[in-house]
Parts: C-alpha cells; sequence; structure tokens
C-alpha cells in the first residue's frame, strides 16, 4: 500500500515537475539570452489559461482549443516583447523588475475587464476523464497520465531543436555569450521575438494542462511564477538541461515533501511536533533547497554562461 | 545656494506634516491622518531598502521579511502579554536585523541575479513559516490585541501615533543621511561602484555589505512594529514576494540612492494608489501604466525630476 501510494505520489511530482519545466524553459531562455528578469512570465501563463478556457467553451474542443489558445499567446507574447520588452534589454535590471512588475498589475486588471472576478472552468477532455492502470491495481487518473507525456514529449522536443538545429544553435550562442552571436552577425531581434513567442505558446501548453487541475483565477501566475524563477535558478540560467532538472527536483521534493515528511519526521520526532514542523518544511523544502544549491553552486548546477 | 535652499524646503515641508494632522482633524478629515501615517511608515520600510540598494548597490527582492518580522515579534509578543513599546520595538528591530544577519550571510556569497533570487527565497521561506505557524493564526494571520504602550503618550490616538512616525520617521532619515557622508558610508558607494579595487584597496567588502544589509534589517524591522500598530493586524500577506515587489518600485519611483526616495516613492504610490481607486475599481491598471510611464520616460524616479529643477535652478 504504501509503495503505491509512493508510485502515484511520485508520479504527481514527475506531472507537476514536467509542467514546471513548460514555464521554466521559457523563462530561462529569456532569462539567459536576454539577459532579462520577466517577472510578466506568470501574467502569459494566466492569459494562456484564460484563453484555452474561452476557446474551449467557444469550440465545445479541448483539442481544437489547445492549439488556438498557443498561438494566441505566442502572439501576444511576440507583440509584448517587439512592442514593449525590448526596450528593456539594455536596461538594468531593476528597471526590468519594474517594468515587468507593472505589466502584472495590468495584466491582471485586464483579464478582471474581460473575464470578470469570478474563476473560469476548464474541463479535461471526455476521452481523458478516466483512471488507467499503469501497474495493475493502481488506477491513476488518466488526465494526469496525459500530462506526463505531453511533458516528456515537450522536454524531447525541445532537447532536440537546442542541440541539433540552427535555431537551437544561435539561442545555445546567445546564452553563452550574447555579443559574441551579436558580433556574428545573428539577426538577434528576429531570433529574441522568437523565442519569446515560443516560451509564451509553453506557458499556455502548462496553463492548458495545469487549467483543469488548479482553477483559472487572476493571480494564478503569480505563485507559480516564483517556483519556476527557483526551477531555473537551481538549474543555472540560460540551460535549458539545467531547467529539466531543476523543474523534477523542485516537483518532487514538494509533492513528496507534503505527502511523506510529516509521516517520516514521527519516526525521529513526537508526535506533536512531527505534525507542526512536518507541513511547515515541506512548504519551505524548495526554498531551502534552492538557498543551498546557491551556497555551494552559485550559478546554479548548469551554469549555460562559462 | 541650492543648499539652503533645499534646506528650507526641508524645513516646510517638516512643518507642514507637524502640522498637518491638527489641520485635518479640525476639517474633519481624521481618515486622512492614518492615510498619512501609513505613507510614512511605508516611506521607512522604502528608506531603510534605499539603504541596500541605493548605498549598498543591492538588489534584495526580499526586504519584505524584515518588515513582516518585525510586524510578528510585536504581535506574537503583544498576544504573550509584552506591550510595552520599550521592549516590543526593539525586539522588532532585533528580529529583523537578526534575520538580515543570516540571511545576508549567505545570500552575499552570490551576485547579481542570483542575489535577487536568493533573497527572494528566503522571504518565500519565512513566509510558509508563517503560513504554518497555527499557535499564531497561520495563513489566516493574527489581530495585535492590544495597541504598543508607551508610558506618557497613548498611542491609540491617531494625531499621537501619526507624530511618533513622523518623528522615527524623521530620526531614521537623520541617521540614514549621516550614515551615507560617513566613512562607512563611502566605503558602501565605493564597494557599489568598484568592489574589485576596494578589495585591493584593502577593505573587508563582505563585512561592509553585511553590516549595511543588517541595519536595513532592523529598521525594516522598526517599520513592521509600527505598520502592525497602525493596521491592528499582520497577515503572511505583508511577507508576500508582491510585498517586497511593491517596496522596490516605491524606492525606484521615488529615485534609488536619494535619501528622501523612499519617502518620495511612498507617497507618490500609495496616493496615488488612493485616488485612483476613488475613481475605478481598475486601479491597477492605472498604477501599473504610471509606472511603465515611469521605466521608460522618467527612469530615475520623481526625485530626478526635482533634481533636474535644481539644476536648472
Amino acid at each position: 500500500m504504501s509503495a503505491l501510494l509512493l508510485l502515484e505520489q511520485g508520479l504527481n511530482g514527475l506531472q507537476f515537475g514536467l509542467m514546471l519545466f513548460l514555464l521554466a524553459a521559457g523563462l530561462t531562455l529569456v532569462f539567459g539570452i536576454m539577459d532579462m528578469v520577466n517577472l510578466a512570465h506568470g501574467s502569459l501563463y494566466m492569459i494562456g489559461a484564460y484563453l484555452m478556457a474561452t476557446l474551449a467553451q467557444a469550440t465545445g474542443s479541448f483539442w481544437i482549443a489547445l492549439p488556438l489558445a498557443m498561438a494566441a499567446t505566442a502572439a501576444v507574447g511576440m507583440a509584448l516583447e517587439a512592442g514593449l520588452l525590448r526596450r528593456l534589454y539594455e536596461r538594468d535590471h531593476l528597471s526590468q523588475v519594474l517594468a515587468t512588475f507593472a505589466l502584472i498589475l495590468i495584466a491582471n486588471d485586464l483579464v478582471r475587464m474581460i473575464w470578470g472576478p469570478q474563476a473560469l472552468l476548464l474541463d479535461a477532455p471526455r476521452a481523458l476523464a478516466g483512471t488507467i492502470e499503469i501497474i495493475p491495481g493502481a488506477p491513476y487518473p488518466a488526465f494526469r497520465a496525459f500530462i506526463i507525456g505531453v511533458g516528456l514529449a515537450v522536454a524531447a522536443a525541445l532537447y532536440w531543436m537546442i542541440v541539433h538545429t540552427r535555431v537551437g544553435a544561435l539561442v545555445r550562442a546567445g546564452a553563452s555569450n550574447r555579443e559574441m552571436a551579436l558580433a556574428l552577425g545573428v539577426n538577434v531581434k528576429r531570433l529574441f521575438t522568437l523565442v519569446f513567442g515560443l516560451g509564451a505558446a509553453l506557458c499556455a501548453l502548462a496553463g492548458a494542462m495545469l487549467g483543469p487541475l488548479l482553477a483559472v483565477q487572476i493571480g494564478m501566475g503569480e505563485s507559480i511564477l516564483i517556483q519556476a524563477f527557483v526551477v531555473v535558478v537551481i538549474g543555472g540560467i540560460g540551460s535549458i538541461r539545467g531547467a529539466l532538472v531543476g523543474a523534477l527536483l523542485v516537483g518532487m521534493l514538494d509533492t513528496i515533501g507534503r505527502a511523506f515528511l510529516p509521516v517520516l519526521l514521527r519516526g525521529f520526532l513526537s508526535n506533536n511536533i512531527a505534525d507542526a514542523l512536518g507541513p511547515t518544511l515541506a512548504a519551505m523544502a524548495v526554498y531551502i533547497l534552492m538557498a543551498a544549491v546557491l551556497y555551494w553552486k552559485p550559478t546554479g548546477l548548469f551554469a549555460a554562461r562559462g | 545656494m541650492a543648499l539652503s535652499r533645499s534646506r528650507t524646503a526641508l524645513a516646510l515641508v517638516l512643518a507642514a506634516t507637524i502640522a498637518f494632522p491638527f489641520l485635518a482633524e479640525a476639517a474633519g478629515g481624521g481618515y486622512y491622518v492614518g492615510l498619512m501615517t501609513r505613507v510614512m511608515i511605508y516611506a521607512l520600510a522604502a528608506t531603510s531598502l534605499n539603504l541596500v540598494l541605493g548605498y549598498g548597490g543591492m538588489i534584495s527582492f526580499g526586504h519584505a521579511a524584515f518588515f513582516g518580522a518585525g510586524a510578528y515579534a510585536v504581535a506574537i509578543l503583544a498576544q504573550e502579554g509584552v506591550t510595552s513599546v520599550w521592549v516590543a520595538w526593539p525586539m522588532a528591530i532585533a528580529a529583523g536585523a537578526a534575520l538580515a544577519l543570516v540571511i545576508g550571510a549567505i545570500s552575499l556569497r552570490t551576485r547579481g541575479l542570483y542575489f535577487i533570487m536568493i533573497t527572494l527565497a528566503f522571504a518565500q521561506m519565512l513566509y510558509y513559516f508563517f503560513v504554518s505557524l497555527k499557535a499564531y493564526g497561520g495563513e489566516d494571520g493574527i489581530n495585535l490585541v492590544v495597541r504598543s504602550r508607551l508610558p506618557g503618550l497613548d498611542l491609540r490616538d491617531e494625531t499621537t501615533f501619526y507624530l511618533l512616525v513622523l518623528a522615527l520617521l524623521a530620526g531614521c532619515l537623520y541617521l540614514l543621511g549621516r550614515l551615507a557622508a560617513s566613512r562607512f558610508g563611502a566605503v558602501l558607494r565605493g564597494i557599489r561602484e568598484n568592489e574589485a579595487r576596494m578589495t585591493a584597496l584593502g577593505y573587508p567588502t563582505y563585512r561592509y555589505r553585511l553590516a549595511c544589509f543588517t541595519i536595513a534589517g532592523g529598521a525594516a524591522g522598526l517599520a513592521g512594529a509600527l505598520i502592525v500598530n497602525q493596521h491592528g493586524f499582520v497577515s503572511p500577506g505583508l511577507l508576500d514576494w508582491t510585498q517586497s515587489g511593491t517596496l522596490l518600485i516605491m524606492l525606484i519611483l521615488g529615485g534609488v540612492g536619494w535619501l528622501y526616495g523612499g519617502v518620495a516613492g511612498a507617497a507618490a504610490m500609495l496616493l496615488l494608489e488612493e485616488v485612483l481607486s476613488l475613481w475605478t475599481g481598475y486601479w491597477k491598471l492605472g498604477l501599473g501604466l504610471v509606472l511603465l510611464f515611469v521605466v521608460l520616460r522618467a527612469p530615475g524616479g520623481v526625485g530626478s525630476w526635482f533634481a533636474r529643477g535644481n539644476a536648472r535652478g
């Protein structure tokens, strides 16, 4: 029984980690290539989820809505990049923090204006409503299993893109030495817009996947944004591989910690203290991990910049 | 000439702020006394951040942790029966400073973006710590059972409290000005501009930065003690990362590294919020647009307009 529970929580951790990876991948590229702190990344996730919920309602199909929502969010992201964020690349981090924090405020109120203050409902596709048995006797929700599949597929596709395509080579060049890439005549403007659009599309994908599990509501981007930042920093800014490792670490630690830490602590401490300390430590675990990583490796696990 | 003019301006502002609560009470605008008290408390918090960011050059994205810790220190002590200003407020300062010492000792090993993120991580740890602190309200926060007591003064009176906050803010600004002008301040600015050179000159730069970070944490703790007294309530929301962001924004809005940057920024932001929320429920949209405008058109903050005006005059 306990082994089954461990397996289930492990899968949940994997699923959460992969979704964090979708957000962190775009964030780490923007961070690494443009040297830009983009707090508004969480707002793109929120906008993606809202577009997804609306389009799913309008078209009546999760599957038609998904590519539309991703394309629309990518368009929003690219417009934002070309219209505003592009001007911030040369500015210091403080200005970037201020401007993108302002974007969060604006995005939250715009969404409230358009969709109202109530949370939206986004249903999982009907075909994935049931459960599947990965191991006989251990039913697991089909939609969560689907999310894991999508996450793994995206991770593989991104890896292939970064390592084997020309765009990927440009992205790597930009992340490890931006000035040199510029000097070699890379069309950075187009590259930056493209990367931003890709990041926004991944945000929408994450929003579409998590929408049926969590609520589609205003402010949904803020808490997950911080977790995505933690992932990026643990993995090393600008590194996709680091983002994947960091996301899985964070997802697993968070999920497993919440499920098992209180039980585990009872082995060492009295029940009262364990019950009080367990949830606290579990909630803090991710941030403790991050502080520890930065303490021993101040540029993250896989620093892109040499 | 410029000096005497700025001194006159300072005296005028000070006189106006002292007279304000009496005039407001007389005009039946007691609400505005509370509002201005809140402005001054946030001004103190933003000023403490100014020491770290403006003079020390460290972008701390976790300053709300010290602010919140001070507030919780006072609220928890009050629940345990300790309500004297002379005990509770120094404890709030000590809580902020001690936390800053520990967090700073670890965080200052990192640089740039990583420093921003590690301070954020520590603030988040503290946020979740208070969320799960069930004995003191957990997620819902706790009420301050009774306002801190100071023999001879009735702090429940809004005007008295306002004047006390004003005195503390003025005192902190004076100290910050002295600190900035001292040898310590000069070393800090040197580290901000070129740390490698200061190290080569033999300055223990890490210790200087840590001292600066710790002092600022203590000042933020004091601001926390004041805010919990004004609101009569503290919840983990006070330590949320958006609070740290708000403090940063106030400071940038007012002018980083300008002695009165925190004051100008807190006043500009909170009053803007007040005015906009009178017009529309979507005041955050307006605030966001103003902030964007400041970033793109007036990167030096509100303070730079004054500075430019001075340069012309």
